[in-house]
Parts: C-alpha cells; sequence; structure tokens
C-alpha cells in the first residue's frame, strides 16, 4: 500500500466544518507544513482540538476556526500567544476549555470508543460552570460526583513525525512523543507529514521500530516534507526557530497577520516557504531547547 | 540559624524559603514552574529531601536536578527514567507530586486564575494561557504559589475571574468530597510566607521577610488574613544554602526574575 500523497492533495480531505486534531505541543513538533497548506485553502468553520501553539494561532488569525478545544495556546518562550489571544478578545471563536490531562482522556475515549472517561479533573472550577460540553455525573460504585470528559472524535489528525514509509510507519525519536499516538488513534484519518521518507527496511535495523508508536493501520495519508514541523522543533533534527517566532508574534502588532501571511505563505510553495525562511539547512541547524 | 549569611537577595530568600515547602513531601514529583520555584524544588532535592523526583523540564525524571544556567545541552544529565507529557499525567493523577506555581490571580479561598482577566468568559478582556494544567493539579495533588509581586491584582478582593484551581470554597465544594481534601501548602511572596491553616483554611501569615511589616502584607492582601499572635522573620539563607543555589544557577539567572533585584534583608 502507498500512502504518499503531497500536502495539498492530503490536505484537500479536510472540509468546512469538520473537527480536526494537531500534534505536538505548543512550539514543539507542530506539523506547520500541513498547516500552511490548510491556510491556503478556503476551508472554514473548523472545530480545532489541539496543545496549542502557533498553528491555532494561525488558524485562528485566518478565520479558519469556529470553535476551539483548548487547554491552553502558547509558545513556552513567549508564553502569550497574540492571535489566539486577539481571537478571543474579540469574542471571535467558541471555546471549550479543558485541562491539559483531560485533553488526554478524551482522546483515549475516542480511541477506545467510549462515549466518556469519568475524571475529577475540573470540579470546583470554572470549567464546569463555563465549558457547557463537560457534564458531571454520578458513579455506579460511588456516591462522589465526577466530570465525564467527552471523547474527542476527530475527523482528522495532522501530525508532524521525524520518518515514515510509504505504508504509514511513523517514526518520533525526539524526548516526548507529547500526545501524538493518542490524537492518530483518536481520528477517523491520519495525516502525518514527515521529515524523512524510509524504505520499510529502515524499521529492521537495530533498535529503530522501538520508535514506533502506533501502527501503520492508524496512518492514512504520508506526506513527505523536510523541515516541515518549522518554524516548531522537530527534536533532535532541529529546534524551534525562536527569531522566526519572534517576528510572526511581532507582526500582530505591526501590520497584523495578514502581513506574515502575505511574506511566508500565501501562494508560495513550501520550497518558496523554506527560501524565504532561510533554507532547509538552516532550519536544520537550528539548535535543541535547552530547559 | 546559626551559619546565617549577611548578604543575600530577595530572590535567594525566596527560593530558601520555597525549598521549605518540599522538606516533608518524601518521595513526590517536585515541579518549580519558573525558575525561582524550580531553583526552590532542586534546592529542597540537594538538601533536606533528597527523596524528591525531579524531571528535566522535558521528557526524563533525574536522579540530580539539572542547574538552571550554563548548559548546552542535555547530554549527561542524570537521568532515571523516562517521563514524557502522558506520563506526566499518570504521575498527576497518582497524587504523587508537589507543584509550585505562579497564579495571575489567587482569591481568599485559595482558589487561582492564569486563563483570562476581566470582562466576559466569552470575551475577556486579557486572554492568557488557558487553564493548562491547573484543574487536574489541584484536585489531585499538593500546591504551592509563589508570588513574585504581592498586590491586589494577585490576591483579589472578590473570586477569580476564571477559577482554574479547586480551592477552599464551601460553594464550589464538589458532591462527596471534603474541604479538607483540598491540599494547597505554602504561598511564597517577595513579602512574606504564608499558609492556609488559618481558622476554616483562611489564608494565614507565616513569616515576614526581614524588614517588612504585617501592615505592608495587609495593605497589598484584597482580602482578609489571618495574622498569628507572634510572627517570626523568615529564615536567611545559610552558607550551604546559598553556594548549592550558586551551584544550581551558576550564571545568576535568579538575579534577573525579580524587578532591580532587591536585597533580602529590607530593614
Amino acid at each position: 500500500m502507498n500512502k504518499v500523497q503531497t500536502a495539498q492533495q492530503a490536505v484537500a480531505r479536510i472540509q468546512s466544518g469538520m473537527t480536526i486534531g494537531i500534534g505536538g505541543w505548543g512550539p514543539r513538533r507542530k506539523p506547520m507544513a500541513l498547516i500552511r497548506e490548510l491556510l491556503r485553502s478556503d476551508v472554514k468553520d473548523l472545530t480545532v482540538v489541539a496543545y496549542g501553539g502557533a498553528d491555532v494561532g494561525m488558524l485562528c488569525a485566518a478565520g479558519k476556526v469556529k470553535k476551539l478545544v483548548f487547554a491552553f495556546v502558547s509558545l513556552d518562550f513567549i508564553p502569550l500567544e497574540p492571535y489566539f489571544r486577539e481571537a478571543r478578545q474579540n469574542g471571535a471563536i467558541q471555546v471549550s476549555e479543558i485541562d491539559e490531562g483531560m485533553m488526554l482522556l478524551g482522546l483515549r475515549a475516542a480511541a477506545w470508543g467510549v462515549p466518556f472517561i469519568p475524571t475529577r479533573i475540573g470540579l470546583g472550577t470554572d470549567l464546569v460552570k463555563v465549558n457547557s460540553d463537560l457534564k458531571i455525573v454520578g458513579s455506579p460504585y460511588d456516591d462522589k460526583e465526577w466530570v465525564a470528559m467527552p471523547a474527542l472524535n476527530l475527523d482528522v489528525a495532522l501530525i508532524h513525525a521525524d520518518r515514515a514509509d510509504a505504508r504509514g510507519v511513523c517514526q518520533i525519536k525526539g524526548p516526548d512523543i507529547y500526545m501524538d499516538e493518542w490524537f492518530a488513534r483518536a481520528a477517523k484519518h491520519t495525516i502525518v507529514s514527515c521529515d524523512e521518507l524510509v524504505d520499510t527496511e529502515h524499521f529492521h535495523q537495530g533498535d529503530e521500530a522501538r520508535y514506533v508508536f502506533w501502527e501503520r493501520s492508524m496512518t492514512g495519508t504520508v506526506v513527505p516534507i523536510a523541515g516541515g514541523a518549522h518554524p516548531s522543533s522537530c527534536n533532535p533534527l532541529y529546534g524551534y526557530d525562536s527569531a522566526h517566532f519572534n517576528e510572526y508574534c511581532a507582526a500582530a502588532k505591526d501590520g497584523g497577520f495578514g502581513a506574515y501571511f502575505d511574506k511566508y505563505i500565501a501562494g508560495k510553495t513550501e520550497a518558496e516557504y523554506q527560501a524565504a525562511v532561510g533554507g532547509l539547512d538552516k532550519i536544520r541547524s537550528l539548535p535543541l531547547p535547552v530547559y | 540559624m546559626t551559619n546565617a549569611v549577611k548578604e543575600y537577595s530577595l530572590a535567594e530568600l525566596m527560593i530558601v524559603a520555597g525549598a521549605e515547602a518540599f522538606r516533608n513531601d518524601g518521595e513526590v514529583l517536585a515541579t518549580g514552574i519558573g525558575l525561582l520555584p524550580r531553583l526552590a524544588a532542586s534546592l529542597a532535592m540537594k538538601t533536606f529531601n533528597p527523596d524528591l523526583m525531579m524531571t528535566d523540564s522535558e521528557a526524563f525524571l533525574l536522579s540530580e536536578p539539572n542547574p538552571v544556567s550554563g548548559r548546552k545541552s542535555h547530554a549527561g544529565q542524570k537521568q532515571e527514567t523516562w517521563m514524557g507529557f502522558t506520563r506526566i499525567f499518570d504521575n498527576v493523577w497518582s497524587g504523587k507530586r508537589h507543584a509550585m506555581v505562579g497564579p495571575s490571580q489567587i482569591d481568599r479561598f485559595g482558589q487561582s486564575n492564569i486563563s483570562a482577566l476581566g470582562g466576559s468568559y466569552d470575551k475577556p478582556k486579557s486572554q492568557m494561557l488557558g487553564a493548562r494544567g491547573f484543574p487536574g493539579n489541584s484536585i489531585s495533588h499538593a500546591n504551592s504559589f509563589f508570588v513574585p509581586s504581592h498586590n491586589k491584582r494577585v490576591f483579589v478582593e472578590g473570586e477569580c475571574d476564571v477559577v482554574c484551581s479547586i480551592g477552599y470554597n464551601p460553594a464550589r465544594l464538589p458532591k462527596g468530597y471534603s474541604l479538607d481534601e483540598v491540599d494547597i501548602r505554602l504561598v511564597i511572596t517577595d513579602l512574606c510566607v504564608m499558609d492556609w491553616q488559618g481558622p476554616r483554611h483562611m489564608l494565614q501569615l507565616r513569616s515576614l521577610h526581614p524588614g517588612v511589616t504585617v501592615e505592608q502584607v495587609l495593605e497589598n492582601t484584597g482580602f482578609e488574613i489571618h495574622v498569628p499572635a507572634n510572627v517570626p522573620v523568615t529564615a536567611a539563607p545559610t552558607q550551604e544554602q546559598m553556594e548549592i543555589i550558586a551551584q544550581l544557577d551558576p550564571q545568576n539567572w535568579r538575579a534577573k526574575q525579580l524587578k532591580d533585584n532587591p536585597p533580602g534583608n529590607r530593614a
């Protein structure tokens, strides 16, 4: 089976009104080339589920988001994501605010085919008051109340991996895989962009197969895009581009997202994007963050 | 303390006071969010509570805390197990963790906020991070608060604009729970150390930093706090603590955390 497609072919599957999940975490291993492709499309009214960074900020700024399911949107070293803030402060998006761990439970519920997972998380806070997606339930086994974290069923998940083969065996060698395996399992169709397309034999060597965290039946489409996580990181291949993130955030005050979009994304191929940010060699030499 | 040093910064005093929060924790994951809380947890692990667990702030659990400054990579760190985000939540839900966090707002119930300020929930005046892990942390394990600037914008008069963490609020107590199950420990500020052991879990003054008065604390807190008859002065760092802090932060990033890096003794 050959699951390889171009970003444009892969993203064409996403239609207005769908629920999409985006892997990675804040500024780390985000499928940004796929996001850029989505930004160039006329898709709108998306429900987005993500541990958000610039992926969410860009989609908000471009008016693609109807509803955001989130625990945070942050670039970590720049704590507040300006375009997400703007969307919230203008009341431009619906939100379903949940806790970071609740998102994991919701993805697991979707992966496991159950309608919800009971949890203590959210009790005693405003989440259960302001978020109408969260229902309180009783337990058949005790007298306490519980939050029923609903399944986060995704139409499409977008993930970036280090490498994959054409059959959808995906490898992540960074120190953390974040919740990517659960995004892959929660979705009807998972699109994985990867820095390298490899032969299946790659996984037969040494302990390479130990870095594969979901089986290939969970991968729908493979899109080879070297440097495709830029400006987020793809540890150990490259770190995040702090200078580029700074420019992206500064644009919020000077010209708006439109200026950034026109400069880097509108009408550009990924190769043209990479040329505009300094080229693939520069991306591949971005230092890994030290915490 | 006999070997207390005379010269120390307020940041160093707050690190030492913050370390006390972890003294009797035993074997739990100590998570300090931000440079000074991280130094506080690291100091506790390096001195009086070596049983603490700590991450590299990325994906491994360490046997020895990493220095917060002066490192070029994660190579050579003393890692003992993989601790990616999915496993962090397994740890959180087990209760074997104590986090020291810096909320934007704290109210009289010990509820806190990092999500959004002002306006309405659907259209906040200032959107911040989102609730992050606060809801799950607060109902699962111990939490302490670290407040670099003690004022009424942080210690708010009413309830927090968005309540992100459960506190000692009878009106919000979930069915089947008791307020005593909520575990909020110390509050370390630039003026004092407080805890929630006052009458009916009221915030109470535990110690005043050298040169700070009770009145200063009261004037800068938006709600009533309990002031015991005798309030000691926060203990100054010892020589040993100062040396370990310097090893943990060789590039003195701690000096850049508080505005103008004030001295610890403001008498």
